[in-house]
């Protein structure tokens, strides 16, 4: 069963990886009014990569490669949530790129390459493999931040972006390799079982554990280890923005589920503390400093560093309900995102970004329908009832108060109510000031504006599905723990 | 033989030194790439002390991955740095301020 040539988990890795190769072939052969069979070859890899995860879906997780890689329900649901809304990603950028010259096949290639990458941190189960995952997905995105090679915001946030991330993987690794030292193995339930049989005080281990949270806290942008995210928002081209702000976030929890519970769960009670300061501070900061913009992008951002923290609310709750209440929140952010920024890319025209905050004013008198379509995500993202935004934060709140940590709860909500303020300061533009002069009329292809209907709208539609949304995200976060049983 | 703390401590000195190498550096960013590469280098060190003490070649397994991605990640940040040097004419540190973060 624990065949080295099983490949049957990783058969949806393997069949992104291979189309990606494919694409990136066959589309030196394509001219440029051919591109479009890149675009549909890859809209075609992602939906397929979605089906082979959905088909390989089991409760029970499976292990191959010598136990260097797991498919559980985690993996399976983490996958299937990354091919689908990278096939999003591509819908919503494919008019964006084409106005701008980025309409290349590289930019799909690169885009499949960092799914790949996001794919294999889900179902990591040993330290080289998740390396290996993070790093396939850290150099796609630097590479598709400097997409742009004429602007100059774009090549300096992506070597902002690089030194930054080059940092954070050297700062876990260095964590990675003293964890070794202690453990003696890079097998993740192994260190897990040697982990447990220390003491939780042990000052070298610890030592090992902070270096491995202050790169996951560098990955997933979360204060004190955020400044690269505004920059990078802001500089990089939107398209690259709506794909850096949304899919990798799912997977950055997926290898905060690997890495602090998987591996180093028994020192709860050591790294809790420092997960907090990092969840208060980012809770704050973020909703404080969001305020402060002009520019939507960089409000965004802010936004996503405090939506991080509320995730990281629900994985310092150190319970199974906490985890999946994190999984369901990064899920949710992730199509919240996906649905902000892309409003920024319809509302964008050849030589103009509408990224500003200006650049809302009046849209209900320009065009009522996106107004409302905007309107659904913000009251989304600020947790207004009745959008879903709200029982994601109900649900790791609800998390936090089940384990006494009630003062946490308190200053949680105080900060949402703060944020609310800048999304419903987006409102009020949209709703109640008149539209700036020379404002060019909104045109966008009929598939964006299919797709951005959809998203906004689901923020409302899904509700009946809640339960069974949330239902799913707790068997799944059951299967990863009935993994470190066997 | 060498004993274990030893290659530990030229480990810890060695990423120090890189770490101070990009938080310090406001001149040039190739000292940053540079740095960055000394950070996993450093880390390497670890990782063959430990390979070796624990007589596990895992960890020397792992350290040939770290050397490859090294190289891709150095080949990706030098093209970055030509591309923002087509566009800025520096590649001073300091310069790269048009984004406040």
């Amino acid at each position: 069963m624990n065949g080295i040539l099983n490949v049957t988990p990783a058969i949806p890795e393997i069949f992104v990886f291979t189309m990606a190769c494919v694409i990136l072939v066959v589309d030196l052969y394509l001219s440029k009014e051919q591109r479009a069979i890149s675009y549909g070859l890859t809209l075609l890899t992602l939906g397929v990569g979605m089906m082979l995860s959905i088909m390989s879906f089991s409760a029970e997780p499976v292990f191959t490669f010598n136990n260097m890689f797991v498919d559980d329900a985690l993996s399976d649901v983490v996958k299937i949530a990354i091919c689908l809304i990278t096939l999003l990603v591509f819908i919503y950028s494919r008019e964006y790129i084409e106005a701008r010259g980025l309409y290349k096949g590289e930019y799909f290639v690169l885009g499949l390459f960092a799914v790949v990458g996001m794919m294999v941190m889900a179902s990591a189960n040993h330290f080289l493999v998740l390396y290996l995952g993070l790093e396939l997905l850290s150099l796609s995105l630097y590479s598709l931040v400097a997409f742009q090679r004429d602007s100059e915001l774009a090549t300096e946030a992506a070597m902002k972006y690089f030194v930054l991330g080059a940092l954070a993987s050297g700062m876990m690794l260095y964590g990675m390799s003293i964890l070794y030292g202690l453990t003696g193995s890079l097998d993740i339930p192994t260190v897990r079982k040697a982990v447990g049989g220390m003491s939780p005080d042990d000052v070298v281990l610890i030592f090992g554990l902070v270096f491995v949270l202050v790169g996951l806290a560098f990955k997933l942008g979360v204060v004190p280890f955020h400044m690269w995210v505004p920059d990078v928002y802001h500089g990089a081209p939107t398209s690259s923005t709506l794909f850096i702000s949304t899919a990798p976030k799912i997977a950055g929890f997926a290898i905060v589920i690997r890495l602090l519970i998987g591996g180093l769960e028994d020192l709860h009670g050591a790294w809790r503390d420092m997960v907090i300061i990092l969840a208060v501070l980012s809770i704050a900061t973020g909703n404080l400093v969001a305020i402060a913009q002009t520019n939507l992008k960089r409000m965004l951002a802010y936004s996503a560093i405090s939506h991080m923290g509320f995730m990281l609310l629900g994985i310092l709750a150190g319970t199974p309900t906490g985890y999946s209440a994190a999984l369901f929140y990064s899920l949710v952010y992730a199509f919240m995102s996906l649905g902000g920024f892309g409003m920024i890319i319809l509302l964008s025209r050849e030589g103009f970004e509408a990224d500003e905050l200006e650049d809302l004013k009046g849209l209900n008198q320009r065009n009522s329908w996106y107004a409302l379509l905007m309107l659904l995500l913000m009251v989304s993202m600020a947790g207004i009832p009745p959008a879903v935004g709200f029982f994601a934060k109900l649900a790791v709140i609800q998390a936090i108060i089940d384990v006494n940590l009630v003062w946490l709860a308190v200053i949680a909500v105080l900060f949402a109510v703060v944020g609310a303020f800048y999304y419903l300061r987006v409102i009020k533009l949209m709703y109640f000031d008149a539209p700036g002069e020379h404002v060019p009329a909104i045109q966008a292809a009929p598939d964006l504006k299919v797709v951005m209907g959809v998203n906004a709208w689901a923020m409302l539609l899904v509700l009946p599905w809640i339960g069974p949304i949330q239902q799913l995200c707790r068997t799944a976060v059951a299967s990863v723990m009935s993994g470190f049983v066997s | 033989m060498i004993p274990l703390a030893h290659y530990l401590i030229l480990g810890a000195i060695m990423f120090c030194l890189s770490v101070i190498g990009i938080f310090l550096n406001r001149k040039n960013v190739v000292i940053l790439l540079m740095s960055i590469e000394l950070l996993l280098l450093a880390i390497n060190i670890n990782f063959l002390a430990f390979s070796h003490y624990l007589q596990d070649p895992a960890g020397q397994v792992f350290v040939f991955f770290i050397l490859t991605v090294a190289a891709a990640e150095s080949a990706i940040g030098l093209a970055i740095l030509i591309v923002l040097f087509r566009n800025r004419h520096t590649i001073n540190v300091e310069d790269l301020d048009t984004l406040k973060g």
